[in-house]
């Protein structure tokens, strides 16, 4: 026995050695995990594009990852919120956002035989605020014409972690209602009204799920593959969008006109008629001059690869994929990547 | 009645003769050092991150209820309140069924069964919190809000402890899952401690004509009463420091509730949940100042207990009655 442990050990050692550890570039990455099943998937897909490169990715967090780069421990950061103007000036140097793919945050609930349910973000709003205690409030029941709701009080339920997936919701509600946006505001927490916190987006649903009369919202993907009953919600076109990849798509499509130059722009409530408005883009954070040229290269190719043919792996991750026209600014952008004013990423 | 007097503890000091001896002296003394001085830079270096939120706060954080990370305004009460509470309902519960348990399988228990029960209880122990907790979500939660907490605010609801709309989740729910979670580590050391007092102790109250209660009473628990409240300060350790399962079932809500029914927050809860995210300066020192209040109530309660120990006559003493 004991040997057997030594002889396990041993090999563990030699074969540790035995990576040919010269030729090969380590870059290391941390932030977000909400995209971080897409990003494993993109970093061990890229070994077969370019073999001399591996990536290392900690989901530590949207917070930790911006610390992280901003102190320069690791090559790349990711988060799920755009920095804001101060971190990006207390930054060493000028970095990026590179917009990856899209999430959307949909709102689930606990009501006998799951109905289809519509809401508009003002009803959204003040259920989240404590104004709205009932099932068969007449603001909900005037949206759903047709469902029978139940005269049962409504149980909030948020995410009690600091979150990204909190922070798409809330910056929606800010959006639509200035009571929230003054008494409530956004941020990866909050200071909530009302409701019970639940951890994760499991959290969340398993109370959801537990909790006849709850309402809680989570990932796109994570209801989907639970087969959560969703809500439709009104967008800025006045249309009753069901939350989806391809409607999430949209918003991002219909937010590509008034796209700023650094990508740091909040997609909720965007306009377009297909666009369902909680969504949000997770970024990239990437120094615009790089330290390392090898490392700068290797990274630059890699976005540029991600940003084309990594798309195809979205949809299977139920991601939604980035439209053609917000490619295009990327592509403008990454070609932006320099080391020592020198641009990484040859003309292609 | 007197009963036997305890063993008296001889202070061993053995003058250092070889080289042998003073090396292991040094050695020892060094591995003892470096734990004070870890505590010691635990602390330093928690005053140092908390220090911006001690600055703007100052004892306000101690006694506000606000958790505002968006308005950056911080008070910690909730989470103190909810700490507390949780720990004192998981010792209520877990006191009384632990130490009996551990009595049973050291005085009562046919020989044949005390190693299965002693083998469960300390699978038991080893199960993770996140498993508790996926369980208080789904089993216990359920349980609560559909028969117990009815029946509770049906007979007792006259009390505040048991008012409010019943979620399930709750302070509640948060008592019982860490009750659980501590029964395993009384249970074991309990026994542990009751199976070495020795057995002259309980041949003399036998002999003095004492019931099995009386020598269990008298003899066997007294004996190892110092012992036992190692035990209860074990769980109640576990108690104030557990995080996952804990934060998945009590409701997360920062605010101090009288009733059991309704959702509370605790220290331990608060950082794990907030950490990863929290981006600001204040928010980041606010968040370890918890943890360095944490740090400080475990070492108050643990104080308090020995001294309750202490005051009820010390920890092994000749017994006379």
């Amino acid at each position: 026995m004991k040997t057997a442990w030594i002889m396990a050990l041993a090999l563990l050692v030699t074969s540790a050695f035995a990576q040919p550890a010269a030729t090969q570039t380590l870059i290391n990455g941390a932030g977000a995990t909400f995209p971080y099943p897409i990003y494993s998937k993109w970093f061990d897909e890229y070994t077969k594009v370019d073999p001399e490169v591996r990536f290392n990715y900690q989901s530590i967090g949207s917070g930790g990852g911006i610390k992280q780069v901003t102190a320069r421990t690791v090559d790349f950061g990711a988060t799920d919120g755009p920095m804001s103007d101060e971190q990006l000036k207390a930054a060493p140097s000028e970095l990026l956002h590179i917009p990856t793919v899209l999430g959307a945050v949909v709102a689930t609930y606990n009501l006998p035989n799951s109905p289809k349910l519509k809401f508009t973000g003002e009803v959204l709003a003040d259920v989240f605020l404590g104004k709205i205690t009932k099932w068969n409030d007449p603001k909900i029941t005037a949206l759903n014409a047709g469902v029978s709701l139940p005269d049962q009080p409504i149980v909030v339920v948020h995410r009690s972690d600091g979150s990204g997936t909190t922070y798409i919701f809330v910056d929606y509600l800010s959006k639509i209602s200035s009571e929230w946006d003054k008494k409530v505001g956004r941020g990866t927490s909050v200071n909530w009204p009302v409701g019970l916190g639940g951890k994760g987006n499991e959290g969340v649903s398993g109370q959801v799920k537990n909790q006849p009369g709850a309402l809680g919202y989570v990932e796109l993907a994570y209801a989907v593959k639970n087969n959560l009953p969703v809500a439709s919600v009104k967008n800025a076109a006045d249309k009753f969008v069901t939350p989806s990849i391809a409607s999430t798509t949209a918003a991002a499509a219909g937010a590509a006109k008034s796209m700023p130059d650094d990508f740091r722009v909040s997609l909720t409530n965007p306009p377009g008629d297909e666009a369902y408005p909680i969504a949000s883009f997770t970024w990239l954070l990437v120094y615009r001059d790089q330290p390392n040229e090898l490392k700068g290269r290797a990274l630059a190719k890699f976005l540029w690869w991600m940003s084309h043919e990594g798309q195809k792996y979205a949809d299977d991750l139920l991601y939604a994929p980035l439209p053609t026209p917000v490619v295009k600014q990327i592509e403008a952008k990454i070609k932006q990547i320099t080391y020592q004013g020198k641009p990484l990423l040859a003309a292609r | 009645m007197a009963v036997v007097a305890a063993v008296p503890r001889v202070e061993v000091q053995a003058a250092p003769r070889n080289l042998g001896d003073q090396v292991l002296r040094v050695v020892l003394r060094a591995a003892a050092l470096t734990l004070v001085l870890l505590v010691l830079a635990m602390v330093v270096a928690m005053v140092h991150a908390s220090w911006p939120a001690m600055r703007a706060f100052g004892w306000r954080f101690l006694v506000s209820s606000t958790w505002d990370p968006v308005a950056e305004q911080f008070g910690a009460l909730p989470f103190v309140y909810g700490t507390l509470l949780s720990s004192l309902l998981a010792l209520l519960i877990a006191v009384p069924l632990g130490i009996g348990a551990a009595i049973y399988l050291a005085e009562l228990a046919p020989a044949w069964i005390r190693p299965p029960i002693a083998f469960l209880v300390e699978l038991v122990a080893a199960v993770p919190s996140v498993i508790y907790g996926l369980w208080g979500i789904f089993v216990l939660a359920p349980l609560l809000r559909v028969w117990v907490q009815p029946v509770l605010g049906k007979t007792l609801g006259f009390l505040p402890l048991f008012q409010g709309p019943p979620y399930g989740i709750g302070m509640l729910a948060a008592g019982i899952i860490l009750a659980i979670m501590v029964v395993p580590y009384i249970t074991a050391v309990s026994r542990e401690v009751l199976l070495a007092v020795p057995n002259t102790q309980r041949e003399a109250a036998l002999a003095l004509g004492a019931t099995r209660w009386e020598t269990t009473r008298i003899a066997v628990l007294r004996y190892g009463r110092s012992g036992l409240v190692g035990a209860i300060l074990l769980g109640l350790g576990r108690a104030l420091g557990e995080t996952m399962a804990v934060t998945m079932v009590i409701g997360n809500r920062p605010e101090v509730a009288i009733s059991l029914f309704a959702p509370g927050y605790t220290m331990a809860s608060v950082v794990a949940n907030e950490f990863a995210e929290a981006t600001s300066d204040l928010y980041l020192a606010a968040l370890i100042e918890i943890g360095l209040l944490l740090f400080a109530v475990t070492v108050v309660v643990n104080a308090l207990a020995r001294l309750l120990v202490w005051s009820v006559g010390g920890p092994v003493k000749a017994i006379r009655e």
